[in-house]
């Protein structure tokens, strides 16, 4: 039998979206660098072990029961005003029969697999410096089990989301290659922990300014952008042939576009730090590159490349100023920028993608999937998290905050060659 | 005041839902639906008000 027979896709088509998402863990290689480099020297080991940590763990966790509520053929529904809300998927526990499925439906898994591993990845660069892996790894069990299956469900299986054009003839429906489930969860999920652990010890002194903590190694966090872009090429081309419906001979203008919102993003983050600071500040701009490729994996799908370039724009204008606006106005410290990079600018993403989609309608599809992530996800990962909290500190003790995450949870320095000095920002 | 502010971003999700579900016109939907994304946007801005008040305490 032909194992490819139940494919819509033709067999080069199917190698294509194997192959693309076979190269997309590069951007989860590429927002690690990032992470340990935008936190201390002193919790650098912390933060790439507990990244490998995170991601083994969502991925079993996953398997054994995300799997079962992120997909199947037949899922939870409930009718509203004659209407039906499919809400929740009622696979098999275990990945159990997982082999008999079709080839498509083993691709949409292991790709649910990376962006699993990829959602757990951004809440963790926001915890630098002061949480806990133990804790790190529970958070990532929860979005594992529960929210990531529920919402790529919503988004991707035949939830109530995607059939939004089918039952309320709004677009076709939700569109989302990848950024509300991953990107704008990783985000939001980012929030919640820096809600809960609270900014890094004098952050926000009672009185003043807040403290500048830079990241300490500007170079991980530039090749870090370097190797994402890489991976997110891949990715968002992969998110648009399985999740877009895109035909392979359009899969070059995605790529083309995915490139142009990261360049317009640098380009205009670079400026923006240039005319504030007066020189152009290195993360700021590497947060500003990550921006665009975040606002890509949502609109490059269906925008014509000056509307990358238009999207691309705004998601650099809006990352330094609203990295400022949270660590100066709003006390959040949130060293890696995951709420704005990938939170704020995968709600505009997911905005613009609705404003450049021709069907109509399709800008309020997008509104009600913002809606349900801001209404539903938000307040569901927050609560969550909170009664983890409560048995499971996120946050770790002031003394291992002092010594560093990589002494008090690992019993040994990143760099153990070098001299660390004195942080004069330790207050 | 935090989790207030996160108790009423639900209720404007609940209002989307709404107006998609008993409105048909694309006019009176998509008022609704931005009415929901601002009650929806008053919880978070709470939510940051209470998480403003807690400043200084680490």
């Amino acid at each position: 039998m032909d194992p490819y027979a139940a494919l819509p896709l033709p067999q080069s088509a199917f190698v294509l979206a194997l192959s693309l998402v076979l190269v997309s863990p590069l951007a989860l290689a590429g927002v690690a660098l990032m992470n340990a480099g935008l936190g201390r020297s002193r919790s650098a080991a912390q933060s790439m072990l507990g990244t490998l940590a995170l991601i083994a763990v969502a991925v079993i966790v996953f398997a054994l029961i995300g799997a079962m509520f992120a997909y199947g053929d037949t899922g939870y529904t409930f009718t509203v005003a004659g209407r039906p809300w499919n809400w929740i998927g009622a696979g098999s526990f275990a990945l159990r029969g997982f082999s008999a499925e079709t080839v498509q439906t083993q691709l949409g898994t292991l790709f649910q697999f990376i962006a699993v591993a990829f959602v757990v990845l951004i809440a963790w660069g926001s915890g630098a410096d002061r949480l806990r892996v133990a804790a790190g790894l529970a958070a990532a069990a929860i979005l594992a089990a529960l929210i990531f299956p529920m919402l790529s469900y919503w988004a991707w299986g035949t939830g109530w989301l995607t059939q939004l054009g089918l039952n309320f003839s709004l677009g076709e429906g939700f569109l989302d290659p990848g950024a509300a489930t991953v990107h704008v969860l990783g985000g939001l999920s980012a929030l919640a922990i820096v809600w809960i652990a609270g900014p890094r010890r004098g952050k926000f002194p009672k009185e003043g300014l807040s403290t500048a903590m830079p990241g300490h190694n500007a170079v991980y966090v530039l090749f870090g952008g370097l190797l994402a872009l890489v991976g997110f090429l891949a990715w968002n081309m992969a998110g648009a042939l399985m999740w877009a419906d895109l035909p392979p001979t359009e899969l070059v203008v995605t790529a083309v576009n995915t490139l142009l919102e990261a360049a317009c993003a640098l380009a205009a983050t670079f400026a923006v730090t240039r005319i504030r600071f007066g020189k152009p500040d290195a993360s700021l701009c590497a947060n500003g590159w990550m921006a665009g490729l975040v606002t890509s994996t949502a609109c490059a799908a269906v925008a014509s490349p000056l509307e990358a370039l238009l999207a691309g724009l705004v998601a650099g204008l809006i990352t330094p100023l609203l990295v400022e606006l949270l660590e100066l106005f709003l006390s959040i410290d949130d060293p890696s920028g995951a709420i704005t990079v990938h939170g704020v600018c995968g709600l505009w993403g997911l905005f613009a993608a609705g404003l450049f989609a021709s069907q109509q309608g399709q800008v309020l599809a997008q509104l009600v999937g913002i809606a349900a992530l801001l209404g539903v996800i938000f307040p569901l990962v927050y609560f969550l998290f909170w009664a983890v909290n409560l048995v499971l500190p996120f946050r770790v003790d002031p003394d291992g905050e002092r010594i560093g995450m990589d002494l008090h949870e690992l019993g040994g320095s990143a760099y153990p060659e070098f001299v660390v000095h004195r942080d004069d920002s330790y207050r | 005041m935090k989790n207030a502010g996160l108790l009423v971003m639900p209720a404007g999700f609940f209002l989307v839902v709404a107006a998609i579900s008993l409105f048909d016109g694309i006019a009176m939907r998509s008022i609704f639906v931005l009415c929901g994304l601002a009650v929806e946007g008053m919880g978070l801005f709470l939510a940051v008000r209470g998480h403003m008040a807690m400043r200084g305490e680490h």
